[in-house]
């Protein structure tokens, strides 16, 4: 059994190793102080189980999760997450609330143990799921970009175009991959921001300059930056109520 | 804003009906003078009008300009400019509409220095007036000022142990704690110790407004060794305070929150060791600057700035307790975050006032 500790505090991963001490069977393969070894970690070596803080440097547990394709079971060990505690209470396998005793980390664990293991990785893509839409809008998109981690503000976003099982994030810096549904970057962006005009296109409303009529009942809209954008007839509708014409 | 003395309907009511009893005794009185009907009202309305025209300007001039130490000499000589201005005014115009008649003339000539007296007085109480309403008010709203300052810096002490800084702060530090007692249980009880020694000084500060930068200082260092305990040697901290700047006077409270933002700025912003400066220069005796440096990304800083709490209370606190909102700047260069406070220094005398 392979095990991983995230944490960015040395004290905080030092009491889980103490308690691990019970567990010969569970070996500890490597101790990570942020996100970003974290997702290398996890590629590397495949792990079982990861002990996971939330709040850490540059990229929080939750942003961290995002970037890996085949999530492991995942223990939540944080302080102090108001927002995410029902969702932990619904999807997560365990959390502890820190400081937490030794019985309540044995008791995680034995959880952890007793849950199947193909349990254990649906309930991780659950939780994220739940996260991503009830946590409160998100000015940042976290991706990985040629085995890069990018950090994008949303602000900094042209549009959203959709790609079979990807979404194109479209920046003045170039363009970004990330392997999730148009829907998710809906719920997940601010709506008086960004706008679904088609299907394939959701649009940073700062960037329209114009909305000209486009073959019959269709629009195009027209970016500051010289890009233009089909708009269907429902995406035409949200636009005008967006920009309160 | 003070609302000004002609602020709503009865203040022109009481003011109109007090100047046409006034033009009627004058009125009465020069027919008394044995002035013909017509000349006594034209008198009267000419004169009246100009002197409630007067009167008029002083008030609102007051409203934007209120005399401070020389109050009494300004209503003096504002009263003297005035009442003669009035009196030029009066005599070209009757002396020119009556040029014909002597006896009017004459009773004019006559009449001037109990009408001079008259438009000295009359300025001079509305101008008095006017002084004391709008003294009164500027001291409601001190005062107001006041007691708000003091209820703000009463909320930011339950908030910085409802909230801001709490729950993260005192559950990770308890989790060190607990992992300090397995392994190093001396350390552990300094730590604990550190802990109770700094929630004692947030909860016991409730009473005097300020303290010396010393003492706050003393208040932060405990902070600062908790959060080394909890992040190791990731955070370091340099503090340069010199002599004159530890004996001057902060509102207590104040520096934490903003240390406590630069530093999460800092640790939740890259992943490299933090060094978080903090320098307080006393050179002028009437300013104390402390000058707080923190590391963070530009790349990605926006996406964290939701978190400003701190900065914003702090901001609004200045300016509840010193009515300035200069007395914080922040700026950015290349890797580092700066903010700039400022703290107005008072002597004594004013301190105890």
């Amino acid at each position: 059994m392979k095990l991983i500790i995230i944490d960015d505090e040395p004290l905080a991963r030092s009491i889980v190793k103490e308690y691990l001490q019970a567990y010969p069977d569970i070996e500890l393969v490597q101790e990570c102080r942020d996100g970003f070894e974290g997702v290398k970690a996890i590629q590397q070596h495949q792990p079982d189980l990861v002990i996971l803080d939330i709040q850490m440097p540059k990229i929080n547990g939750f942003e961290m999760l995002e970037l890996i394709e085949n999530p492991p079971a995942v223990i939540f060990a944080t302080a102090f997450e108001e927002f995410a505690i029902k969702a932990f209470e619904a999807h997560a396998i365990d959390y502890l609330l820190k400081p937490f005793s030794k019985e309540r980390f044995i008791k995680a664990i034995d959880k952890w143990r007793s849950t199947e293991k193909q349990l254990q990785h649906s309930r991780t893509s659950e939780l994220l799921d739940t996260i991503s839409t009830t946590l409160q809008q998100q000015n940042r998109i976290v991706l990985k970009d040629n085995g890069k981690i990018k950090i994008i503000p949303t602000a900094q976003v042209q549009y959203f175009e959709a790609a079979d099982d990807y979404v194109k994030i479209h920046t003045a810096d170039g363009v970004f991959l990330k392997n999730k549904t148009m829907q998710f970057f809906e719920q997940k962006m601010d709506p008086l921001q960004f706008i679904r005009i088609h299907r394939s296109y959701m649009v940073n409303v700062h960037l329209i300059s114009r909305i000209d009529p486009y073959e019959k009942e269709g629009h195009l809209a027209i970016l500051s930056i010289g890009i233009r954008l089909p708009v269907s007839k429902s995406g035409y509708t949200r636009l005008k109520m967006a920009l309160g014409i | 804003m003070v609302a000004p003395i002609t602020k709503g309907r009865s203040f022109y009511l009481a003011f109109i009906t007090w100047w046409l009893v006034w033009t009627i005794i004058h009125i009465w009185v020069l027919r008394e003078y044995e002035i013909s009907l017509v000349q006594s009202v034209a008198d009267a309305f000419t004169s009246n009008f100009l002197l409630a025209c007067f009167c008029l300007l002083v008030v609102n001039n007051m409203k934007y300009y209120l005399p401070r130490n020389e109050r009494y000499w300004y209503i003096l000589i504002i009263s003297l400019v005035l009442s003669s201005l009035y009196l030029f005014l009066v005599r070209t115009i009757l002396k020119f509409w009556f040029k014909e008649d002597d006896i009017y003339l004459n009773l004019l000539r006559q009449s001037f220095y109990i009408r001079y007296v008259t438009g000295f007085l009359m300025i001079g109480c509305m101008s008095m007036i006017s002084l004391l309403w709008y003294t009164l008010l500027e001291q409601q709203e001190n005062e107001q000022r006041k007691e708000e300052a003091e209820k703000i810096s009463k909320d930011a002490e339950l908030l910085k142990l409802r909230q801001q800084l709490q729950p993260h702060f005192l559950f990770n530090s308890l989790n060190s704690i607990s992992a300090l007692a397995g392994t190093q249980p001396e350390k552990a009880r300094h730590m604990i110790q550190q802990l109770s020694d700094f929630l004692r000084g947030t909860l016991k500060k409730e009473e005097h407004q300020q303290v010396s930068l010393q003492e706050e200082i003393h208040h932060l260092q405990l902070y600062l060794d908790i959060e080394k305990v909890r992040f190791g040697h990731r955070l370091q901290t340099n503090l340069e305070i010199d002599e004159q700047a530890a004996n001057m006077q902060i509102p207590v409270l104040l520096l934490q929150p903003v240390v406590e933002n630069a530093i999460k700025f800092g640790l939740y912003d890259t992943t490299e060791e933090v060094l978080i400066s903090i320098k307080a220069d006393g050179s002028k005796s009437d300013m104390l600057e402390i000058t707080i440096k923190n590391p963070y990304d530009p790349a990605t800083t926006i996406a964290t700035q939701g978190t400003g709490f701190g900065l914003a209370s702090i901001t609004r606190r200045l300016y509840l307790l010193y009515a300035r909102q200069d007395l914080i700047r922040t700026s950015k260069t290349d890797k580092l975050f700066t903010t700039n406070i400022f703290i107005p220094q008072f002597n004594h005398e004013t301190n105890h006032h």
